[in-house]
């Protein structure tokens, strides 16, 4: 394993930790002094820096351990969990975010929101360190005496005693942890003693060998702060039993001590740890009196059990996952898509051979088709993720929005645990952070406003994901005043989006917002007003072969759906003849066919062509022409128009020779081979094993109405013969 | 034994023997996948000539070039004994229809040739070496000039 693939390993795990983190906070706004949740939110980031630390990521580690320290002060419940705590805890969970996504590409943050953090998390700190400063102080205080006594010689001054006791689990073994290592890290700080505490050991015969009985009690002589030890179990909290608590009583203990002589020796004189490993042996015998002894006090199993309670929770953890390269599913993908297209080619061949009794053939084939179908849902739902992840990242463009705009705003999820094709999550994350922001910028009422028009100030982006029939349904929606539709009008004609004096429907004005060029915001604000309009949102969700819609409510608020295929791999297409060459154009896009009447045929110009539908024109492209194939061969059977909504255009009728069929199609890339074509999105391959190319409507309209787009194909051609 | 053979490998180059547009071409065998009997392709809009379509190979959507018409040679002429050469080059697979395959060749590094300084860049481009066999030259393709211009002038 190169250390690249250990760090892409490190990558990973931090997106999964993140996600754990984001998770945690929303809990924690709900129950802030549930402590689980509280210790899962500092295991996440404690892990980060864990991590970031062996590939020397000092800026995420520095940042990660002032936002642990904080957050350790809340589990240790020495800080109160409020409204502004959880904000910065947010702010500081997007910085870790932003910090681990710049350590991966090698990119530079600035450093301006860092210090700002850093500055604002250890404010919480100050006033707390200063009490923990007081409370050491005040201890040192009480230890001289009793040190000065004890050993006499000892040359630190200000040492204390601690007493650990450490019960590892079954857990810290199978971890890959080892006590001697952290014994010898004590042994660092100062003199150790190490007693086993064999009390738990079971008979020879039920003795399990991975079971975890032995429990160790430390003594340990040194001037470290009692963080500095626990800092040293730090990898192993959850796994183990830990108490440690400093010798207050120094002095009377030593005195209770069965043979006080022996103290100086094993507690407090500096002997360095091979000399208290051998006496680890010698104490086997006596180890569970010795043990008592020592600290003068009997280990509690209660207390034990307490401790370790939450751990094997926690190790319970989510559902065991399986971590797997992504080509080697994108390869079994295509070699399912293979069986699918193989099982229609086999059908098709013994239709062909049109055999006289082939009933239980039909019958077995039939069966062959489901399970071909069978296997490529199993395939594909490898591929699918949880919209989670992605609807959490979206609480941050709330949070962030809200802050910028003086909004207040709450995210609500529904759904989130649906799954969808891992490309298509990639590639809706724009779209979405795009609605999402503008629903807080644009959709939502000021506070004051909201408390007028009787609302509860905050307002509530709700985002929800569903499957429906085959599709991924998304929802983004607002409670704030609707879209105004007048203004939305009033802009389209001031922009010359629209003619003026044409009488729009509701949901016509809606869908002006989807226009290139369109932009609502009375002045471009800072957050939406990023040159990305809502055209832009369509063709995102175009390109995945979804739609988008808007329904609006005065008063009540908007929403925004997206329909969306549940993968990119398969599609449903009409397979038509365009010329002669066969060809598949999604369905998805086509809103009706049209076997038009010559009558309702127009020619307008020279030679451009619309058709009447029901009342209004249409404009005609002639799909054969656009892709430099020549015009239809038979002009006056007039084809077959396929109706599709484009936004550049509106309504356009694209002429096809004829529609074959409706099927299923397995999508292959052009590109991985070649190129991308003008007018072609992809390719599939058909039941006879000939390949169709699969059309782009939107971009094949827009190649008709690219001036001379055809002599432009003949010009690289003539060049490229001559080049 | 295995020794010389090694130490053969290490000097000795295998060629597949091709004719395209009348001219007689080669390509080492590591970059060859397989050769295929001629099948009709699917036509693709918006391209050169040269570019003949794309094809099924046993699932992957695969362009297929007229080698000869690459080479300004003029398009390959309809034969039977037409064959694909299928060639792996940048991770991408391509076809390349040739008149026909004549031999596998193998020769010395030595016996490669850079290729002279002739007038025409684009033909020197496409050509990595000459290797004179019997009298005769064999000219060996530079693929990533096949498909890189290809890719350029199309994207």
């Amino acid at each position: 394993m190169s250390v690249n693939s250990i760090r892409d390993t490190f990558f990973e795990e931090c997106e999964e930790l993140l996600e754990a983190l984001v998770e945690g906070l929303a809990q924690m706004e709900d129950t802030s002094d549930d402590m689980e949740v509280v210790n899962a939110v500092f295991r996440s980031v404690h892990s980060i820096k864990g991590g970031a630390g062996a590939f020397a990521l000092d800026r995420l580690v520095s940042f990660a351990h002032s936002f642990e320290t904080v957050m350790d002060k809340v589990r240790d419940r020495a800080l109160a969990v409020d409204e502004k705590l959880m904000g910065l805890f947010h702010r500081a969970g997007d910085h870790l975010a932003d910090l681990v996504a710049a350590a991966r590409d090698e990119t530079e943050l600035d450093d301006e929101i860092e210090t700002g953090l850093v500055n604002e998390l250890e404010s919480y700190l100050d006033g707390d360190t200063a009490v923990e400063d007081f409370c050491f102080d005040a201890v040192t205080l009480d230890f001289d005496g009793p040190q000065i006594d004890l050993g006499g010689e000892d040359p630190v001054s200000s040492a204390r005693v601690f007493h650990i006791r450490f019960a590892p689990s079954r857990a810290l073994y199978e971890n890959g942890h080892e006590p001697l290592l952290i014994f010898d890290a004590l042994a660092e700080f100062g003199s150790l003693s190490v007693e086993a505490d064999l009390s738990l050991l079971p008979e020879f015969d039920s003795f399990d060998p991975a079971d975890a009985v032995l429990s160790w009690q430390l003594s340990l002589t040194t001037s470290e702060p009692e963080t500095t030890l626990h800092e040293v179990f730090e990898f192993v909290e959850g796994l183990c039993a830990l108490e440690i608590e400093m010798d207050q009583t120094a002095g009377p203990q030593a005195i209770e001590l069965p043979e006080p002589s022996a103290l100086p020796d094993e507690a407090v004189s500096p002997t360095p740890q091979d000399t208290a490993l051998p006496q680890i042996s010698t104490d086997v015998p006596v180890g569970v009196t010795s043990a008592e002894t020592l600290t003068g006090k009997k280990p509690d199993p209660g207390q034990g059990k307490s401790t370790t309670a939450p751990a094997t929770k926690e190790l319970r953890g989510p559902k065991p996952t399986l971590r797997v390269d992504l080509d080697r599913v994108d390869r079994l993908i295509n070699t399912v898509g293979e069986l699918i297209i193989n099982q229609a080619m086999i059908s098709q061949r013994i239709e062909e051979l049109d055999l006289p009794t082939v009933a239980h053939l039909t019958n077995e084939l039939e069966a062959y088709k489901l399970l071909a179908r069978d296997i490529q849902e199993g395939v594909m739902a490898i591929r699918a993720q949880p919209v989670k992840p992605l609807f959490q990242r979206m609480s941050r463009i709330v949070r962030e929005a809200s802050d910028a705009t003086g909004k207040k705003a709450k995210m609500v999820t529904v759904g989130d645990s649906t799954e969808v094709d891992k490309t298509v999550i990639e590639r809706l994350a724009d779209p979405l952070t795009h609605m999402v922001r503008n629903a807080v910028d644009h959709g939502l009422e000021l506070p004051a406003e909201r408390t007028e028009a009787g609302k509860d100030q905050t307002g509530t982006i709700r985002l929800s994901a569903a499957h429906r029939s085959g599709s991924v349904f998304i929802e983004i929606s607002d409670d704030g005043a609707g879209l105004n539709r007048e203004r939305i009008l009033a802009k389209a004609m001031e922009k010359g989006l629209v003619p003026p004096d044409v009488e729009f429907s509701d949901p016509e004005i809606d869908n002006l917002l989807f226009l290139p060029g369109f932009s609502t915001a009375g002045q471009v604000s800072a957050l939406s007003g990023r040159g990305v309009g809502m055209d832009v949102v369509k063709n995102a969700v175009h390109a995945l072969g979804g739609r988008v819609s808007i329904t609006s409510t005065p008063g009540k608020g908007t929403t925004f759906a997206i329909v969306l295929p549940l993968t990119l791999a398969v599609m449903d297409g009409f397979v038509i003849s365009v010329a002669d060459q066969t060809m598949v154009i999604p369905i998805s896009s086509i809103l009706e066919t049209i076997r038009p009447n010559p009558r309702d045929i127009h020619v307008v110009g020279t030679d451009s062509e619309v058709v009447s539908v029901r009342g209004s024109y249409v404009p005609i492209v002639d799909v054969a022409d656009s892709l430099g194939l020549g015009q239809c061969d038979d002009k006056n059977s007039n084809g077959i128009l396929l109706l599709v909504s484009t936004e550049m255009q509106g309504l356009t009728a694209l002429r096809v020779t004829a529609i074959h069929d409706q099927r299923q199609v397995v999508i292959k890339s052009l590109e991985s081979n070649y190129a991308a074509i003008p007018g072609v999105s992809a390719a599939t391959i058909l039941g006879d094993g000939k390949i169709a190319l699969i059309l782009d409507p939107e971009e094949l309209i827009r190649l008709a109405h690219a001036p001379g787009h055809d002599p432009f194909a003949q010009h690289s051609r003539m060049e490229l013969r001559h080049g | 034994m295995a020794e010389t053979a090694e130490a053969l490998a290490d000097t000795q180059f295998e060629f597949i023997t091709f004719s395209a547009g009348g001219q007689s071409y080669c390509l080492e065998i590591t970059q060859i996948r397989e050769i295929r009997r001629w099948t009709p392709v699917t036509a693709l809009p918006h391209t050169p000539q040269d570019v003949l379509g794309v094809m099924n190979l046993r699932g992957a959507v695969i362009p297929i070039f007229d080698l000869s018409a690459r080479f300004g040679l003029g398009a390959t002429p309809a034969n039977e004994r037409n064959v694909v050469i299928v060639a792996a080059v940048d991770g991408a697979t391509i076809g390349l229809l040739v008149e026909s395959v004549s031999e596998i060749l193998s020769v010395d590094k030595s016996a490669i040739q850079e290729t002279p300084d002739i007038k025409s860049e684009a033909t020197r481009n496409s050509i990595l070496g000459m290797i004179s066999v019997d009298e005769s030259m064999v000219r060996v393709v530079n693929l990533d000039a096949v498909v890189d211009s290809e890719k350029g002038l199309s994207a």
